[in-house]
């Protein structure tokens, strides 16, 4: 199962290695990886697998948010047919 | 992989524009329980209602949570009750309980389908049920109750629509302790549909299979973000943009209805195109009709942009999903539009132009409270107009009003949540209780009569 990761927040340093740290160690492969700086916003957007994870979705999603929480910025997990359906034909 | 800026445009919609699936409606089939009493009916009820629904919140929540949409209700519809209680009459109350109940050991937010189909005409069950709904309003709390009394193939039941006067008037008394409140879980149709998913008027029709999900998405607040970054466009260019909005949302409601079907162990039934609004600021449909560029709500101009708005959402809608039912239009609750309260408090939104905007979307006078002191046939009268516009214009038209007891024009009322707050709105002086007290059977119009 393939998830997106949105992270959007005040740029700084290390927003990355956090974030593919948590993934990493819960298994989870990131399959692609876009950034950009827009108005001073960090936004990150990944692509990963969530196949092999331990975690079930609910935890999967609240582990990050807690993750996003403590390095001040939003983190959003979403299954990736929400985007496939709105944006695709 | 997708986008970056559709990734955001997605997430943005939910954050920032109060996009939601209203509801997760799952209509059960109780015919198979008819039983001989109504205490063996309840039981019966209750036990198939708890094992089909029992995991309806709870998949809810996943779904909320694995798509990152808030799912706002989780809701049930039934078989109409009027068809389970021939055996008891008199005893409705008994099976209204034990609904009551099992939605709320389910814990949905409301079960819909206390209804009566008297289009034609009334069985004398089914008249000792319509009796029954004051009571069952004002002492159930997840109940809601439908009454149709019209349609385009058999014309319009005025003994019913003055029956219906009285019982509104009397489920305001029952519930005057709460602002009439019971009348909110209230609606009398013409050219009901079977697989609406929105309260109070959802109910599971006989045409309908054992267990069927519909959805009804929402989205006044994405519509109207998306308008407001072209306000020079023209208005050919304003009805595609709110079209290709609506096959967004409505994608959003398919995948939703499919999955959740899927694990509930239900057929999926149809995804509802409706724009419904909820009262917070960014959630109304008052609003994109302003933007559109009505100064007020109810103005002139107020019909055109409605109709424009309720077809492109159909429009957009319809390629989305592949399949479509219930209401799908652009509703117009007063009490739950903050646009619509504005207007009504301003005097511009009146009664008459409410009418004639249902006239060109789903549903009709929906959530609109009116003096306490109003005249039972004034009600009625009120009902049979908003019938025939359904009628003869072949649509679904609904009216549920609130005579708010002790309450007048200038007073306004707040019943909460989804529900909102409700100015109270003057009804025109001047009496139709000849009319409504003729009674009987009103034609279907010609057109009806299709074979």
């Amino acid at each position: 199962m393939k998830a997106i990761i949105t992270v959007i927040g005040k740029d700084k340093s290390g927003i990355i290695a956090k974030v593919s740290t948590k993934l990493a160690e819960n298994d989870v492969n990131i399959e692609d990886i876009s950034q950009t700086i827009m108005q001073e916003y960090f936004t990150m957007v990944m692509l990963v697998d969530i196949s092999n994870t331990k975690l079930d979705f609910t935890k999967f999603v609240s582990e990050l948010k807690e993750l996003g929480n403590s390095i001040g910025v939003d983190i959003y997990v979403q299954h990736e047919d929400i985007f496939n359906s709105m944006h695709k034909i | 992989m997708i986008n970056s800026n559709e990734i955001l445009e997605t997430i943005n919609m939910v954050k920032q524009e109060h996009f939601d699936v209203r509801t997760i409606t799952m209509g059960i089939s109780l015919l198979g329980c008819i039983k001989e009493t109504s205490q063996k009916t309840a039981d019966a009820v209750y036990d198939i209602i708890c094992k089909r629904a029992e995991n309806i919140v709870k998949v809810g929540e996943e779904l909320s949570q694995m798509y990152g949409v808030p799912i706002v209700n989780k809701r049930i519809s039934i078989t109409p009750a009027s068809m389970l209680t021939s055996n008891f009459i008199g005893e409705e109350i008994v099976l209204a309980r034990a609904l009551d109940k099992a939605a709320k050991t389910v814990g949905v937010d409301f079960l819909g389908g206390y209804s009566a189909l008297v289009h034609k005409s009334m069985t004398e069950s089914e008249k000792s049920f319509i009796n029954s709904i004051p009571e069952v309003l004002a002492t159930t709390d997840k109940l809601c109750s439908s009454v149709n009394v019209g349609s385009t193939r058999s014309g319009i039941n005025l003994d019913a629509i003055k029956l219906l006067g009285e019982i509104i008037k009397k489920t305001a008394e029952l519930t005057s302790d709460r602002d009439g409140f019971g009348c909110a879980k209230f609606v009398a149709f013409c050219n009901a549909v079977e697989d609406n998913p929105f309260m109070a008027g959802a109910f599971h029709g006989v045409g309908e299979g054992d267990t069927v999900i519909n959805v009804g998405v929402s989205g006044p607040g994405v519509v109207h973000r998306a308008l407001k970054n072209v306000p020079s466009a023209d208005i050919t260019e304003v009805a595609e943009i709110i079209k290709k909005t609506a096959f967004k949302i409505t994608r959003v409601g398919q995948l939703i209805a499919t999955e959740a079907a899927k694990r509930l162990n239900a057929e999926f039934g149809i995804v509802d195109l409706s724009l419904a609004p909820t009262p917070v600021v960014g959630d109304s449909v008052g609003h994109v009709l302003e933007e559109m560029g009505i100064e007020t709500v109810g103005g002139h101009g107020t019909t055109a942009a409605l109709a424009i708005l309720n077809d492109a959402v159909k429009k957009g809608g319809t390629m989305a999903s592949s399949r479509v039912g219930g209401l799908s239009g652009a509703f117009i609750p007063v009490s739950e539009d903050i646009g619509m309260i504005e207007s009504a408090e301003k005097g511009i939104l009146t009664l008459s132009k409410l009418e004639a905007m249902t006239a060109v979307c789903s549903v009709g006078i929906d959530m609109v409270a009116v003096p306490g002191n109003t005249d039972a046939s004034t009600i009625s009268a009120m009902i049979a107009d908003e019938m025939a516009i359904g009628m003869v214009n072949s649509k679904t038209t609904a009216v549920r009003v609130i005579p708010v007891p002790g309450k007048d024009v200038g007073d306004s009322v707040e019943f909460g949540g989804l529900l909102g707050t409700a100015p109270i709105m003057p009804v025109i002086n001047s009496s139709a209780q000849k009319f409504i007290s003729r009674g009987g059977k009103i034609p279907a119009p010609i057109h009806g009569n299709k074979n």
